[in-house]
């Protein structure tokens, strides 16, 4: 510790409180206490479309027991974990696959990693608008495609319950592959190239190289990638406005949309509230199991 | 790696034949949606695309983006979306500059505390909080306003913490100095702080625009009217409009007119973007 800062530890000056006030304040409106809001309402009955629930009643875990056994709660979780089972791993495979094909030295490579990278910066709802005529029936691209294919027979992605869900993870992953690739990028670009020449020198195979090397060395940026695209998907639902509305029956509805048509379609606060509390502990769970997995290894590598 | 891989040899050149053409392939793939959308958007509004015929006709034409901008007021919503990124960047840009530096330079009993209440932030993104949040800004009588959209991310965990990370890059010495020559607190963060962290400040500015260009669900809830909505909700309304149905050539210029600005500027600071990125995750 330096001079200076043991000068500072000795008197507490208000100073940095007034610094950091104003980035507390906004946290504090708009993160904490929409948490404990949020865990406070939903143990009232509180619905804004009849009369006699507009003031709220104090039922304990009534909201959440109701939950618990609701088939269509069970439904909107069944397809959140497939949503964030499909969409994270397969997007993060495929930006590691990118991000070693654009990593070669090749003419027109910039344009390639133009190509994978631009679907960061569209608004998802617009690539949702372009989507929605992919998956149109007869003459949408994928079913003109899949007849080119040999395949027969008009096929409504956004209307078929067996398929919405797939149509919507479709866009997810083109939308994330290529962000997630630009880490991989980064990462592939400051790898020791000494170390990949001696193992040449040694006879190692490119594969052997590949598992020895390089996934160890993007060991950090693959727990980077896998935190953010976990968080991410489950806020990635603004294309299911635009695509399915969460249809044919609830087959495609995650539970942020749900939350969503809970609190803003059936004016449920109770329940509404009950699901934000549920996406916290969700969400909260991950991220310090995942800190608490990295410190670990973090450990052990040094030791 | 490229070392075994560029020798010369039949083998070689196949491989390398192999890995051109799939990079090619996969990113041609990748850009169908967009350029699908440029052609359609130009067709003639008269010639509906059918089956077997999903790409040109010509002649080419802008009417459907006339029709578009006469359909739905976009030029209010371009206005909004500017307005809104304008307010976040403008307070964001001093809230993170203060608390980063108050949290690298000082001691203070409560820090380490503090810093992870700030930092629930980037675990508990605002969209999962709409509901509540929807609650609190009904209670400050903001509802239906750019301020409304934008108040939410007027603190940013996420800068306060990539701003930390690059001023605790800062030699001690360098500071130690400038404290020893009387420097007051604003003069150590402007003259010594500051400077080397102009490029991430950028590059957060940079991400942030395209964050909030992007936003769709927290603006949709909280908006009620033209007045205040915003780019994205205004597209999905005007999708919803009923005469425009499957008129899909209407609906590609419609989402150009949402995507282009963002993507023309893109386009010309590509490098940077990226590198922004690539940066405002890593950091």
């Amino acid at each position: 510790m330096t001079a200076f800062a043991r000068l500072q530890r000795r008197r507490v000056s208000p100073l940095p409180y007034l610094l950091i006030l104003p980035t507390f304040v906004f946290v504090a409106l708009f993160t904490i206490w929409p948490m404990l809001l949020a865990s406070y309402q939903s143990l009232f009955l509180q619905r804004l479309n009849m009369a006699r629930y507009r003031t709220p009643t104090f039922t304990g875990f009534q909201n959440y027991v109701e939950l618990f056994n609701d088939d269509r709660f069970h439904q909107v979780m069944h397809n959140t974990l497939i949503f964030v089972a499909g969409t994270v791993p397969v997007s993060i495979v495929l930006a590691f696959l990118f991000a070693m094909l654009v990593n070669q030295a090749l003419r027109g490579i910039g344009v390639a990693r133009l190509f994978f990278f631009y679907p960061t910066i569209l608004p998802l709802v617009s690539a949702a608008t372009i989507w929605m005529f992919f998956f149109t029936p007869d003459y949408g691209i994928f079913n003109t495609t899949l007849r080119a294919l040999g395949y027969t027979g008009p096929q409504n992605w956004t209307g078929n319950p067996n398929l919405a869900l797939l149509a919507v993870m479709i866009v997810s992953v083109w939308k994330n592959a290529g962000y997630y690739m630009i880490f991989y990028l980064a990462g592939l670009q400051g790898m020791p190239v000494d170390v990949y020449e001696a193992a040449a020198l040694d006879g190692a195979s490119g594969w052997q190289m590949l598992w020895r090397i390089t996934f160890p060395l993007l060991r950090r940026t693959t727990l980077f990638i896998t935190t953010i695209a976990f968080i991410g998907a489950f806020q990635t639902v603004d294309h299911i406005f635009v695509l399915t509305q969460g249809g044919p029956a609830g087959a495609s509805t995650v539970l942020l949309y749900y939350l969503w048509e809970q609190r803003f379609e059936f004016l449920n606060v109770g329940v509404a509230s009950a699901l934000t509390v549920v996406l916290i502990a969700v969400l909260l769970i991950f991220t310090l199991t995942n800190f608490l997995l990295s410190e670990r290894k973090e450990d052990a590598h040094v030791g | 790696m490229s070392g075994n891989v560029m020798g010369g040899g039949w083998r070689a050149r196949l491989g390398r034949s192999v890995l051109y053409i799939t990079t090619f392939a996969l990113a041609l793939v990748w850009a169908v949606p967009m350029a699908w959308a440029v052609v359609a958007s130009l067709r003639p509004p008269t010639d509906p695309l059918g089956r077997g015929d999903v790409w040109f006709a010509f002649p080419l034409t802008l009417e459907n983006y006339t029709r578009a901008l006469a359909l739905a007021p976009f030029g209010q919503y371009y206005v909004n979306t500017i307005v809104v990124i304008l307010m976040i960047l403008a307070v964001q840009m001093v809230t993170i500059t203060l608390a980063a530096f108050a949290f690298a330079h000082f001691n203070f009993p409560g820090k380490r505390a503090i810093f992870y209440l700030v930092l629930l932030q980037l675990m508990i993104p605002t969209t999962a909080l709409l509901a509540p949040n929807f609650a609190t800004i009904r209670a400050l009588g903001l509802f239906d306003t750019r301020l409304a959209i934008a108040i939410p991310y007027f603190g940013s965990a996420f800068g306060t913490f990539l701003l930390r990370q690059v001023f605790l890059d800062i030699p001690r010495d360098l500071v130690d100095a400038g404290v020893m020559d009387g420097c007051r607190w604003w003069q150590l963060l402007r003259h010594i702080y500051l400077p080397p962290a102009v490029p991430t400040l950028i590059a957060f500015g940079l991400s942030s625009t395209a964050w909030h260009w992007n936003e769709f669900l927290w603006p949709l809830v909280i908006t009620n009217s033209d007045q205040a909505r915003p780019l994205t909700a205004g597209l999905v309304r005007f999708t919803q409009l009923g005469e425009i149905g499957a008129q899909w050539a209407l609906l590609s210029a419609a989402t150009l007119i949402v995507i282009l600005p963002l993507f023309v500027v893109f386009l010309f600071f590509q490098k940077r973007f990226i590198q922004s990125f690539v940066y405002s995750g890593i950091k």
